[in-house]
């Protein structure tokens, strides 16, 4: 989704110095906004629940931050569930958010390996095939402007009226959304050696593919990490998307879709605070991954 | 006329006759193993034709939409070919057939999701997201603490706040627009931020010594060179808006939208006008990302990105 950070590895210039202040209190503010949000929110029912009885404002926020079904739930009790349903109850269990986290997270992993493959294999024949070059791209640049999302019920109500149904599905359209980002980084990657660099294996007599393992790839691996992020991000929101359809039984999409039938809104944050973990997570694990590939490659950190 | 636009003009008609007689072969009744050979054939020459034609720059133009019209031809030959059950895949004959028989509902879907939630929403979401970029410029403090957030957010599954949205705001559009908001705004601001940090201190020193105000400034310089960023994030939130907004219809409408046609008639199993309204859908992100990239051309046509090519 935030695929502007596709482009230039390290594009976006952050002002590094003293952030952990900032960013403290700016998520101060936030909670803050919430609680006060959540009073707002939830007083009405609150109070029409009282009926005729004199109540004071104390008595209203404790009472607006404690409902059952509220509009908006306050922080600690997303909390709360969140602590019972991930630590308090046994991963096997379908109550567990673990439960329903890993299988998202797997249709997540599958479906980011394989729309990788397929990224660098079409950036590879882009870069060396000319026509390629002319009728692939735009096409792949057109492939995102579908809302692909959409239909990824679709997807999955199709492929399991032909027998594919659990993780391949999911993974299809995770697939799908992320071998774009991957497309367009390793393209710009692959050609991002200058002239010069061309020209120098030129001289030294290179075969195609010396040029290319020894030249290309290396140079398209900072653009690779950098795709490699929003990929995964989107690959995630693909798999809970796919997980959405009627009949879901698991998955992070499932425990938002019974959220909303049956009113749950705790148990919609809670899903939502674990996707975002889960998307939190796995970008710090590319995070790490590429620090010690360039690292390892000899780049100046 | 040079040897490989000649050879490559002549594979082309060569193509377009090989096809039409596959088209009017595979409808005309069950298809022998030689038909299949005569695809092949045409495949080899629909890449001798596109290789020759993309070596020139003047056919080159057209060469994505001759690979777009053979993929049809492809995916239509396969389906009807192999007799392909209608609940997997559809022709695209077919897809053709039902859009024009129900150009009225089409119509009343596009309205429902494209103009009513998708539109405003994309317009407050990036204006919101515009706006408090350029206030939160003024202070280096909330930058700081506002972009690692803001990133972060992006990088989020916010397409989940769909339900919470639909319960707070109803089941019509004005719950999918809420969403669109949402989906919208971080995209814009992290790009705003990002755009507006791309002058760098000798332009800004120069605008310094002519007595600029901050406005001027802003109006002269800094925002013209976030331009780039700006129509980045207006791309990404045009698809992003679309998105959002049909999937928010997956958790409650009324009886009309796209997302609730998709979701509604895959239930139904009739996949030829789930297959209709998602053309419409590809083509609304299509033309809105190219009208997009149209302004964009002209408003930044002195970025490097648009000079012609040696």
């Amino acid at each position: 989704m935030a695929a502007a950070s596709i482009g230039r590895p390290s594009g976006i210039a952050t002002p590094r110095s003293g952030r952990a202040l900032p960013v403290a209190v700016v998520t101060l503010a936030i909670l803050l906004v919430w609680y006060l949000g959540a009073i707002w929110l939830n007083a009405p029912q609150v109070i029409d629940r009282y009926g005729d009885q004199p109540w004071t404002w104390q008595q209203l926020m404790a009472d607006a931050w404690s409902m059952d079904r509220p509009v908006l739930p306050a922080p600690h009790q997303v909390a709360v569930e969140l602590n019972r349903t991930v630590f308090q109850t046994a991963v096997t269990s379908k109550r567990s958010l673990v439960y329903h986290g890993w299988i998202t997270l797997s249709a997540t992993l599958l479906g980011f390996m394989l729309g990788t493959l397929l990224g660098i294999l079409l950036a590879v024949g882009i870069v060396h095939v000319r026509a390629l070059e002319t009728s692939l791209m735009p096409w792949v640049i057109t492939s995102q402007t579908i809302p692909i999302l959409a239909i990824a019920p679709m997807v999955v109500v199709v492929l399991g009226s032909v027998g594919l149904t659990g993780l391949l599905p999911k993974a299809l359209i995770s697939m799908y959304l992320c071998f774009f980002p991957i497309t367009i980084g390793m393209v710009k990657g692959l050609r991002s050696p200058d002239v010069l660099a061309t020209e120098l294996m030129h001289t030294w007599n290179a075969t195609p593919s010396q040029v290319f393992w020894k030249l290309r790839w290396p140079a398209a691996v900072p653009y690779l990490f950098a795709s490699l992020k929003v990929a995964i991000a989107i690959s995630l929101v693909g798999a809970i998307v796919g997980e959405m359809p009627t009949g879901a039984q698991a998955g992070i999409g499932a425990r938002l879709l019974s959220g909303s039938y049956y009113g749950q809104t705790v148990q919609i944050w809670a899903a939502l605070v674990m996707g975002s973990v889960l998307a939190g997570v796995l970008i710090a694990l590319i995070n790490l991954v590429e620090r010690l590939t360039l690292r390892a490659m000899g780049a100046q950190t | 006329m040079s040897r490989a636009l000649a050879t490559g003009l002549g594979f082309t008609v060569l193509l377009l006759l090989g096809c039409w007689w596959a088209l009017h072969l595979v409808h005309g009744g069950p298809v022998a193993a030689g038909f299949w050979l005569l695809v092949l054939v045409l495949v080899a020459v629909a890449w001798l034709a596109l290789d020759r034609l993309s070596a020139e720059p003047v056919t080159a133009r057209i060469v994505p939409v001759l690979f777009g019209a053979w993929l049809l031809f492809l995916w239509e030959v396969v389906v009807v070919g192999f007799d392909v059950p209608r609940v997997l895949l559809p022709a695209p004959s077919a897809i053709g057939r039902t859009i024009a028989n129900s150009l009225g509902l089409l119509r009343a879907d596009f309205v429902q999701t494209f103009v009513r939630a998708v539109v405003p929403g994309w317009v407050m979401g990036c204006g919101a997201g515009f706006v408090v970029a350029l206030l939160i410029d003024r202070s280096p403090f909330l930058q700081r603490g506002l972009l690692p957030i803001g990133n972060l957010v992006s990088a989020l599954p916010i397409i989940g706040v769909a339900p919470i949205m639909v319960m707070w705001f109803g089941f019509d559009w004005q719950s999918k627009a809420a969403v669109v908001v949402i989906m919208t705004f971080f995209p814009m601001l992290v790009n705003t931020i990002a755009g507006l940090a791309q002058t760098s201190a000798i332009e800004r020193d120069l605008m310094h010594s002519y007595a600029a105000s901050y406005w001027q400034t802003l109006v002269a310089l800094r925002l013209p060179a976030a331009m780039p960023f700006i129509f980045n994030a207006l791309k990404i939130n045009a698809t992003l808006a679309l998105i959002g907004a049909l999937v928010a219809e997956f958790f409650g409408t009324p009886i009309v939208g796209m997302g609730f046609r998709i979701s509604t008639e895959v239930g139904r199993m009739n996949l030829d006008l789930v297959w209709a309204t998602i053309a419409v859908a590809a083509l609304a992100g299509s033309l809105s990302y190219g009208l997009l990239a149209l302004i964009e051309r002209m408003v930044t046509f002195w970025h490097p990105s648009y000079r012609r090519r040696r």
